[in-house]
């Protein structure tokens, strides 16, 4: 299993952890990766509202290196995975919107995307091509005791048509996931909510309501930890976590943590490897008993 | 027919009784074909005449029927009961963001209100001509998903941005502002641009995608709120954090290939706003506490100048 790793902007600059579990992830469970250090910015939707053309043409850009290495794309970020799908979705589905892209991609740099890909994101790929049950195998150190509230983020959710959620109202995805890790998972009112973060330099009170309502729901429904496909969301949820508790007169102090992650320490590996010192809201307490 | 039973799980308020929303349930045989709207109906004529909810034209066109299915916002009328039935039971409450008076009625007032903000009327250049003033087919296309909009709050009702922010104008009213601001016949595109570019306006969206997934027809208000910013940006509508925050975007990926966190964070509070500096500074301190402040001299990707190539015609691509 060998899949071209999309890293995004995120896993290399503010959230540089979420890359070491991938890496860790993938080794120990045999998915070769080939990392796209050529491939640009997905946009993050923003490009796309500015100049939609110069975004798909940097995304089909995207796609057309991963096809030329003959690789489906892995994508650890819920947001460029959200971007990915949408943009590969407008392109399929309009032949001639298609063949304009590619003629101008083609003039800046000799590329076309013919349309034989896959995108997955990392938690699709651990569901869908390896598998709860060799999963499972892989665990030697079960999260047992340990209730973990999924916050799915919004691109991984909608629109419902550009991902591959059985029930994307009600999905149950991670939660499968987290029950195959041996831990709990908890369900409350925000899981499917926005995070916040896109309005974080745009109207940070807003923004931090949702993230803070957020957390709280998962705090209420009794979770130790979160854990989310998406870094973004991990930056809104765990970065102002200090900030929003405040605003809220509340003591938060939940640890929010990648998918990968999760996944790595069932694994066995420990928190150094995974360099959960770099969170703003240390794990170090909820994770004690496991 | 015993195995077409269905508990409908419906969300009550007397507000003359209750301190607040409470559920009951009721047991009902599905009849083939079934829409909720139907089903409650028949929960009112054989079980309970006190059941209060909005409704008229039964066919997705009036747009009175939304309501919460599951927790999502859609049209009774046009919402099949065999779709819904989650392990036997079908949950019904009043739509959201708006304050429930009775039942499954919700006070829809604000809703109204926030569509007024638009100015949701034509304003046309120059004296009213002898006939219509006419448009092409095409000049139609541009505003035929936003004119299908048929107000009935369902976007309204499960926006996330306006569960924290009732002042937000909300997905409806935006996707009313793009049926003005692009049609060939309104002169006030420019005046709409620059009022819906402030505070509580188009770039206090979230981006969540709820509106446009609940959306019964095909306004799908997200579609065209990233209409609205596009053509914002394509204006000249740069004063404000949303626009410096796609600029930024425009400017490191165009640079370098992946986005420079931190030039974006400073650019998209302003370089010269000294509040919005220093208001970055309590998480700029938290992350560099904890080693995880981007890069200072930000990465770039190989091959960067084919992106370069591309963002050098940035404008010309626009068309």
């Amino acid at each position: 299993m060998k899949y071209a790793l999309y890293t995004g902007c995120v896993a290399k600059g503010a959230g540089r952890e979420l890359l070491d579990a991938v890496n860790l992830v993938c080794e120990k469970l045999g998915i070769e990766l080939a990392e796209m250090t050529d491939a640009a910015c997905c946009g993050a939707g923003v490009i796309g509202e500015d100049n939609p053309m110069v975004a798909d043409m940097l995304n089909a850009r995207t796609f057309s290196l991963a096809e030329s290495q003959g690789l489906d794309i892995m994508n650890i970020c819920g947001t460029c995975q959200g971007v990915h799908r949408k943009a590969q979705r407008k392109l399929d589905s309009d032949p001639a919107y298609k063949e304009r892209v590619n003629a101008e991609l083609k003039k800046d740099t000799g590329r076309e995307y013919k349309g034989n890909l896959k995108i997955k994101q990392i938690y699709e790929v651990l569901l869908q091509e390896v598998g709860l049950e060799k999963l499972r195998e892989q665990v030697v150190r079960p999260l047992q005791g340990l209730k973990v509230a999924p916050f799915y983020g919004c691109y991984a959710l909608r629109p419902p048509e550009v991902n591959d959620l059985k029930d994307p109202d009600d999905p149950d995805e991670l939660e499968g996931l987290i029950e195959a890790l041996g831990a709990t998972p908890v369900d409350y009112a925000e899981r499917l909510k926005c995070c916040g973060f896109p309005i974080m330099m745009m109207n940070k009170d807003n923004s931090l309501k949702l993230a803070g309502n957020a957390v709280a729901g998962a705090k209420d429904a009794g979770a130790d930890v979160i854990v989310t496909p998406c870094p973004l969301c991990h930056l809104n949820l765990d970065s102002y976590q200090p900030q929003f508790a405040s605003k809220m007169g509340r003591k938060l102090g939940i640890p929010i943590l990648h998918i990968p992650q999760l996944v790595a320490l069932a694994m066995g590996f420990s928190q150094a490897e995974l360099r959960t010192k770099t969170h703003v809201v240390r794990p170090t307490g909820a994770l004690a008993a496991i | 027919m015993a195995n077409n039973k269905v508990l409908f799980r419906i969300q009550r308020f007397d507000p003359e009784k209750d301190e607040k929303p409470h559920d009951q349930d009721f047991d009902i045989e599905i009849l083939p074909g079934a829409t909720i709207l139907k089903t409650l109906h028949r929960i009112r004529a054989e079980q309970d005449p006190t059941l209060a909810l909005r409704y008229s034209c039964g066919s997705a066109i009036c747009g009175s029927c939304a309501m919460k299915i599951n927790g999502h916002a859609l049209l009774a009328c046009k919402t099949q009961v065999s779709e819904c039935v989650r392990d036997g039971i079908v949950r019904v409450a009043p739509i959201g963001n708006l304050k429930i008076l009775r039942d499954l009625v919700v006070d829809i007032e604000p809703f109204w209100e926030s569509l007024g903000k638009v100015n949701p009327y034509l304003m046309p250049e120059g004296a009213a001509p002898e006939k219509e003033r006419n448009q092409t087919p095409a000049q139609f296309g541009s505003i035929d998903p936003s004119t299908t909009c048929i107000l009935c709050a369902a976007c309204y009702s499960d926006c996330n941005a306006l569960e924290v922010d009732s002042s937000f104008v909300g997905p409806a009213s935006l996707a009313k502002a793009h049926r003005f601001i692009f049609d060939s016949r309104d002169a006030g595109d420019q005046q709409r641009l620059r009022e819906i570019s402030e505070r509580t306006g188009v770039w206090d969206c979230t981006h969540c995608g709820e509106c446009s997934t609940r959306c019964p027809t095909e306004t799908k208000p997200l579609e065209r709120i990233e209409e609205i910013r596009v053509q914002a940006m394509a204006d000249g509508h740069h004063g404000n954090a949303g626009a410096r925050h796609a600029l930024g975007f425009r400017e490191t990926v165009g640079k370098r290939g992946l986005l420079d966190e931190n030039w974006l964070a400073l650019r998209s509070v302003g370089f010269f706003n000294l509040p919005g500096l220093i208001s970055l500074m309590p998480v700029g301190l938290r992350m560099m506490m904890r080693g995880k402040m981007p890069p200072l001299i930000p990465h770039s990707i190989d091959k960067v100048d084919e992106v370069k190539k591309i963002f050098a015609r940035f404008e010309e691509l626009r068309k």
